[in-house]
Formats: structure tokens, C-alpha cells, sequence
């Protein structure tokens, strides 16, 4: 549906997008997920045709854009601070597109009352902007945009100015909408969490580049570079060095010992600098040495970080500048981590675990 | 020891001496409004009891109500069009990153400090050279030239302070860029708008200067009541028409200081 060809963007002498190339299918839930500065931003308003590209080619829906005015896009968009109008009613607001469709007034105000019945906001056709709360104000952008049933939504960061709570829920309402509609969309967001609860594929985004596109699993199970594993979820890094050949291959994590790897690593020859990323949930903590036969790391818990339902042990290693992040699920009542800071543990971990990264 | 009230707690020598300073401000004009409803022909104390005859006298004199109409059709013009040309010019400046704009600004801006003396010297030059005759026409020409920065002032803050997200989405929607100013920038910049207009209204309905060096046969208000001044018995009754200046002046300028505030991004996100 929408395909991104080698795009480029300086603004002066800032490159605030490199090279980017994406492939956004029909129906899918695309997200661009980066931090603030990564050039997500500004991707999405070069598909939206607000900035136009230093060099490469946007197609939509196999059109060339990237010389076509945001009005003549067939692409519709809900806006950061959702730009509803002020000096028109949510009705007007709504209508605002409908108008130079020639259609007649009647057919105009049924698509509205479906919008504001597919919203859940009917009766609220004559309020201004100023009387709706941020949530309202959200769906009312959205209706105005879906109204002109447009090929691909693009969202910028829709959610970011709403509450926990409300953030969630609308969550929850943008993806069944997306599903039920079969549009495709297209989101920016800073918050991973959100990018993963919703996308059908991520494309993560640093200093205007692409580094890793994947689906929510992909990304999370499997990142390809530190800057998408330490971006996505919590993370521990190890710097360690490969040991031995095929399936009797090793890594000798500094100061931690020799962990079997499962063939992650195998391309990699003998005595390659590797990088190692396990998440919290994969580590493994006991109170008591496991004995021989595991390769078991002795560390002293620093402190735990209670989550509701989950908590995360901080444990100091020797000769490890950062703690390791330990997560278990936290017992209701008497928690036997309660109180444990200071306590001696083994970790241990499978070797599935690890993640074999590139060092930077 | 006084018990401390806190960093924000008002100050009472501050506000007395703003006091002070807009009586000592106002003073002068107060007079104005006394002696207009003074029975007597001169002005001095003590008052000689209360009449409005002054008030009627002026509705008795046909030239007063030609100057009037005059005053009031070349303010209309004058506001009219000097807004109409500084909209674009105001949202030019206010969006476009343009080579050599900031002295371009302050050239824009320099009448409003320029003495009108001069402004209305170097016009009338101009305009007897070109051999163009006084009339009303070119007393408007001349308001305009002092109107225009005010007009840009009064519109400038509005447009830099405008949410142009909003006219992404008109684009968004559909809208080519003239419909998005018609569907969009001008109705959201209303209350501007209207500021605008009031204000630049009052300036050149009050405005003296040009009006001096640039009138032909047909007077504005402030002429008319300059040419009066020989007159001593009909002192009052100019009296009674500067108090109704005054009073129409405080109106529209309190309205379209209103107005400039309605609306600005700055007081509604503070209001939400």
C-alpha cells in the first residue's frame, strides 16, 4: 500500500531522515516507533506530503507522491494535539472533508451520524472542541478522518497526551477499529509498549534511520542491534568472547564463565567479540548454589523494584559495573524477595536465553 | 514583624503609585467631559450649573455632520482596506523565512514612531508632484500609510501564535491552500481580525496630521474642530464633540483590545 524508496530529508544541514526504504502492506498496523529526534516524525509528514523529500520516492498505493500536495494524498491523518477546529461543532468538524465531495446534504449528514454513532459520541454533534476532554477530542479526529474513508490513517502520536487509563482504552478501541475497517495505518510512537500492543510490524528508528522493521515477537525475542534490544523492553548486556565450533560453541561472558550457545553464534568464528542480551524474565534466581553442571553466576541482591504482580531484582555481580535485572512474579502476601536486598543468589539461565548481538 | 504573605501577594506601594499614574494620565482629558456640560461659555471655575445645550447645538450644524459622514467614510475605507493588505503581509512575515526580513519589519513598523508632521510633508510632495488633487481620497491615502503597521502589529502576534496543525488538517481533509485560509486561517483569526479593524477605525477617524496637509475642500471631524477653534463661544460646543470623540474612542479601542485577547492560544490552553 504504501512503499518507501530510499527517502532522504535535511533540513539545512541536519539529516533528520537516511535512506529509509519500507514496504507497508494493505490492512496492516504499521508503527514507527523511535525515540524523540529518531525522524519518525518527520517520515510520517513526508507520507502525509507536509514535508517534501530531499531525494527518494513515496509510492501510495502504486502512485508516485512524493511531488503530490498534502490535499490531493489519499491518505488521512490524526494529529499529535488532534487539530479538531474550533470555530466549528464536532458535526462541521466531522463534515469538514465531505464538503467539496459533491455530495448531497442529506447523504452528508448520514455519514456523520454513522461516525457519530461508530465513535460512540452521538449527541455530541453540537459541541465545540473546547467542551469535549481529550479522549473525545481523539475520536472525534479520528471520525473526521475515517469519514472520507481514506486508503491509510496515518497517526501521530494519537495517544501521547492522554492519561494511563484512557491511553489503554483507546488502544483497545484503535485496534478493533483497525481490524474491523481493514484501512491500513500507519502510527508514531515514542512508547514501545504501545507499539508493540498494537502493530502488526514495528519499524524501530534511530538518528533518522530504519534499524530494525519486525513484528512485536520479532523485536522483542529477537533484536538485531543493542540500540533495539535496550529500546524495546528491559535489557541486560553482556560483553563476552566465542569459544569452540558448531554445537560445542561457548561464550566467555568477562568475569561470568563459559555459557553453551545454541548455534546463535555460529557464523562467528573463534575468538569473536560478541554481545550477549538476556531479558530479566529469562534469568533465573536461587538461593541456593545449583552445583556443578550449571553455569551459575553467584551475585548479592541491591535492591527490588516491586511492579504489582511482578517484581525486578537488581543484583550486583562482581566485577560488573551495572546491575543485573532479575524478573519474577511477585507472590501476593508474604513475597520471599521482600526483604532480600543484601541476600546472596545464583543466577542461571537457559541457553536460549541469549541473544548474540554485535558489539558496537 | 509583618507576617510574610508570600512572593505573589500584592504590593501596595505599587499599586497606589500606578494609581497615581493613570490619574495624573487621564487629568487633563477629564476636564474635557466637566466643561462640556458647563453652563457657562468659558472655561474656568467654578462651574456655572448644568446644561446640555452644547450636546444639541452640535446636531444644529450642517458642516459639523458633513465632517462627521466624511470622518466616518474614509475610517470605514481605511480599516477596511488596510486590513484587507495586511493580512497577507502579517502572515508572510509570521511564516516565511524570507532574506533581509527583519529590516523589512522594522521598516514596515517605522511610521508608527515617524512624527506625522513629516509623514504628512513628504505625502503632500508626492502627491502635488504627481499633480494629484486633495480631496478625501488621498486624506485616505495618507491613513493608510499610518494605519498599515498598526494593522500589521495587531495581526502579527495572532498569526505567529496561530496552531497551523489546523490547516495541516484542512490540507489533510482535502482542502486546496486558498479554501483552507477562506475554511480555516481567517475564521480562527476572527477576533484578530476584527481588532484589527476597530483599531485601525479609531486611528484614522481621530487622526489630525494627514488630514491637515492632505484634505481638500471636504474636512474630516478632527479638521473641522481645528478650523472651530477661532470661534471662543463655540469653545463648549467642542468641548461637547471631543467628549463624544473620546467617548466612541475609549469604546472601540477597549473592544478591539478585547477582542485581540479572545481566542489567543496562550489564554485558552491556560484556561483548560
Amino acid at each position: 500500500m504504501i512503499s518507501i524508496r530510499n527517502v532522504n530529508k535535511a533540513f539545512g544541514r541536519v539529516q533528520a531522515v537516511r535512506d529509509v526504504s519500507l514496504d507497508i502492506g494493505a490492512g496492516e498496523f504499521f508503527s514507527l516507533l523511535g525515540a524523540s529526534g529518531s525522524g519518525k516524525t518527520t517520515l510520517l509528514r513526508m507520507i502525509a506530503g507536509f514535508e517534501g523529500v530531499s531525494s527518494g520516492t513515496i509510492l501510495i498505493d502504486g502512485q508516485e507522491m512524493q511531488d503530490t500536495p498534502p490535499h490531493l494524498r489519499p491518505i488521512n491523518m490524526v494529529f499529535q494535539n488532534y487539530a479538531i477546529f474550533p470555530h466549528l461543532n464536532v458535526r462541521d468538524n466531522i463534515a469538514y472533508g465531505l464538503q467539496r465531495l459533491g455530495m448531497s446534504r442529506a447523504e452528508q449528514a448520514r455519514r456523520v451520524d454513522e461516525m457519530l454513532e461508530m465513535i460512540a459520541l452521538p449527541g455530541y454533534g453540537a459541541r465545540r472542541a473546547h467542551q469535549l476532554s481529550g479522549g473525545q477530542m481523539q475520536r472525534v479526529a479520528l471520525a473526521r478522518a475515517l469519514v472520507l474513508k481514506p486508503k491509510v490513517l496515518l497517526l501521530d502520536e494519537p495517544l501521547g497526551a492522554l492519561d494511563k487509563q484512557l491511553r489503554e482504552q483507546m488502544q483497545l478501541e484503535l485496534r478493533g477499529l483497525q481490524r474491523q475497517l481493514g484501512i491500513t495505518f500507519v502510527l508514531v510512537t515514542h512508547d514501545q509498549e504501545e507499539a508493540l500492543t498494537l502493530s502488526d510490524r514495528v519499524a524501530v528508528m534511530a538518528n533518522g534511520a530504519v534499524i530494525q522493521v519486525d513484528t512485536p515477537a520479532g523485536l522483542y525475542d529477537r533484536p538485531k542491534t543493542r540500540q533495539v534490544a535496550a529500546f524495546v523492553g528491559t535489557m541486560n548486556f553482556f560483553d563476552a568472547t566465542v569459544h569452540g565450533q558448531g554445537s560445542a560453541q561457548v561464550a566467555e561472558i568477562a568475569g561470568l564463565g563459559r555459557h553453551r550457545l545454541t548455534g546463535d553464534g555460529g557464523s562467528r568464528g573463534q575468538g569473536a567479540r560478541v554481545l550477549i542480551a538476556i531479558r530479566p524474565e529469562n534469568l533465573a534466581l536461587s538461593v541456593t548454589d545449583p552445583g556443578p553442571g550449571q553455569a551459575a553466576v553467584l551475585g548479592r541482591v541491591q535492591a527490588r523494584q516491586y511492579l504489582g504482580g511482578r517484581q525486578l531484582l537488581h543484583v550486583d555481580v562482581k566485577d560488573r559495573t551495572s546491575p543485573i535485572a532479575v524478573s519474577t512474579v511477585a507472590l501476593p502476601g508474604a513475597d520471599p524477595w521482600e526483604g532480600s536486598e543484601g541476600r546472596a543468589v545464583w543466577l542461571t539461565w537457559a541457553p536460549e536465553a541469549m541473544t548474540v548481538l554485535d558489539p558496537e | 514583624m509583618a507576617r510574610y504573605t508570600g512572593f505573589y501577594a500584592p504590593n501596595r506601594p505599587l499599586a497606589l503609585y500606578a494609581a497615581i499614574f493613570a490619574v495624573v494620565l487621564y487629568l487633563p482629558i477629564l476636564f474635557i467631559p466637566i466643561f462640556s456640560f458647563n453652563a457657562g461659555i468659558y472655561v474656568r471655575f467654578p462651574l456655572e450649573g448644568f446644561t446640555l445645550d452644547w450636546y444639541w447645538d452640535l446636531f444644529q450644524r450642517e458642516s459639523l455632520l458633513r465632517a462627521f459622514w466624511n470622518s466616518v467614510k474614509v475610517a470605514t475605507f481605511v480599516s477596511l482596506l488596510s486590513t484587507a493588505i495586511a493580512i497577507p503581509a502579517a502572515l508572510a512575515i509570521a511564516r516565511y523565512r524570507m532574506p533581509g526580513k527583519a529590516p523589512a519589519v522594522g521598516f514596515i513598523m517605522l511610521p508608527l514612531v515617524l512624527p506625522g508632521l513629516i509623514m504628512g510633508v513628504a505625502l503632500l510632495t508626492l502627491l502635488n508632484r504627481m499633480g494629484v488633487q486633495l480631496s478625501l481620497v488621498t486624506v485616505t491615502i495618507g491613513h493608510m500609510v499610518i494605519c498599515l503597521p498598526y494593522a500589521i502589529s495587531v495581526l502579527l502576534p495572532r498569526f505567529i501564535g496561530f496552531n497551523r496543525s489546523l490547516e495541516e488538517a484542512s490540507a489533510d481533509l482535502g482542502e486546496p491552500p486558498l479554501r483552507t485560509f477562506w475554511r480555516v486561517t481567517l475564521p480562527c483569526n476572527m477576533p484578530g481580525i476584527l481588532a484589527c479593524l476597530l483599531m485601525t477605525f479609531t486611528i484614522s477617524f481621530d487622526e489630525f496630521f494627514m488630514a491637515f496637509f492632505l484634505s481638500g475642500s471636504e474636512r474630516t471631524l478632527p479638521m473641522y474642530i481645528w478650523g472651530q477653534l477661532r470661534f471662543p463661544q463655540d469653545f463648549p460646543s467642542l468641548l461637547a464633540l471631543s467628549s463624544l470623540i473620546l467617548l466612541f474612542s475609549f469604546v472601540l479601542i477597549f473592544a478591539s483590545l478585547r477582542l485581540a485577547k479572545i481566542g489567543q492560544p496562550s489564554q485558552t490552553e491556560a484556561g483548560r
